[in-house]
């Protein structure tokens, strides 16, 4: 199936979770994102629960702590 | 108070912008700025905010220079190394623009003195390194209902997203709360690219002077997401906590947590 990850059109697996859905992106830990998922922010307890479907559209936003 | 002969010189290039013009540029000299941190961020921001002639700039950082800091902040130089950055910076400030009043805050902000210094400033900008101290200028912006720009940077990559309490989505809307610490490198740790900095810095003082002009699109409910390796820029809708009604207190931000010990719980049932 296809989704829109972080603005770009691609092909998934059907039935991953968010939390799957970070591991096959290779994002090392699920910490190191917040996840906008159709426009809303993600409660990090639903990244398990939430199954992507055809069409949806997921942005990882990074945390970046940096500055100095 | 008109522009002296020597200031319609010295802000020609500005003057001659519509959406600038005389007016404007008055605007800019009785404006005030907060610029929390002095180094990779905040060395662009302050010195393009001093250029621009912005009427009061304070700068907060309880740092010394170090030689570390020379690759990307650019308002210290060699012969600076071991002294309090905000020294350093004030003299290349007052040296670049002498109309332009620069206070220096040689300190370490927490919960206990932060609330007190944003109110004093028109506008924040967080050009800080490290998560407690992002989280807690976001609550003291919220609580005192002050506009500020936030701001992160790490390795090749920044963000930045301007917030007005009073009716756009903040930091913590966004990133809720803080990574446990050592989840994400610092910029110690990750390294960082001296002018990806550069240009992040700038687009924070390019966002203050657009707020005091009220001209243009803000990065409100807009996080800019810059990738430099890749050299790509783009824009991630965002929005406000649903919960956190316009004009409403903040359902979670009622005082302000030690660093780093903000009531984890408290903000985690979303």
């Amino acid at each position: 199936m296809s989704i829109q990850i972080n603005g770009q059109q691609k092909d998934v697996p059907a039935g991953l979770s968010v939390t799957q859905l970070i591991a096959h992106e290779m994002i090392k830990q699920p910490l190191m994102v917040s996840v906008e998922y159709n426009g809303d922010i993600l409660d990090r307890e639903a990244f398990e629960t939430t199954v992507v479907k055809d069409g949806d559209a997921v942005e990882f936003l990074y945390f970046m702590g940096g500055g100095s | 108070m008109a522009l002296n002969d020597d200031q319609i010189e010295r802000y020609m290039r500005h003057l001659s912008l519509v959406e600038i013009g005389g007016k404007g540029q008055q605007k800019l000299m009785n404006a005030s700025v907060l610029v929390i941190g002095a180094g990779g961020l905040g060395s662009p921001a302050a010195y393009y905010l001093t250029a621009a002639g912005i009427g009061r700039i304070g700068l907060v950082d309880g740092d010394v220079v170090d030689r570390s800091n020379l690759q990307r902040q650019i308002l210290h130089t060699t012969p600076d190394i071991g002294r309090p950055k905000v020294e350093s910076a004030k003299e290349k400030l007052n040296a670049l623009n002498p109309d332009v009043e620069i206070e220096t805050h040689l300190l370490f902000l927490d919960h206990t003195n932060i609330l007190d210094l944003v109110k004093r400033y028109d506008f924040v900008l967080d050009c800080t390194d490290g998560f407690p101290i992002k989280f807690l200028i976001n609550d003291a912006c919220v609580l005192a209902d002050k506009p500020f720009s936030h701001a992160g940077i790490l390795r090749w990559d920044g963000q930045v997203l301007t917030c007005i309490p009073s009716r756009s989505a903040t930091y913590r809307c966004v990133f809720r709360e803080q990574p446990p610490p050592g989840a994400i490198p610092t910029c110690a740790e990750a390294g960082i690219l001296g002018a990806m900095a550069g240009t992040i810095g700038t687009i924070q003082a390019t966002e203050a002077v657009k707020y005091f002009l009220g001209k243009g699109d803000l990065l409100e409910n807009r996080l800019l997401v810059y990738d430099s390796m890749r050299m790509r820029m783009r824009t991630v809708n965002v929005k406000r906590d649903p919960r956190w009604a316009v004009g409403a207190p903040h359902p979670d931000i009622h005082e302000l947590a030690p660093l780093g010990q903000e009531p984890a719980c408290e903000l985690k049932k979303r």
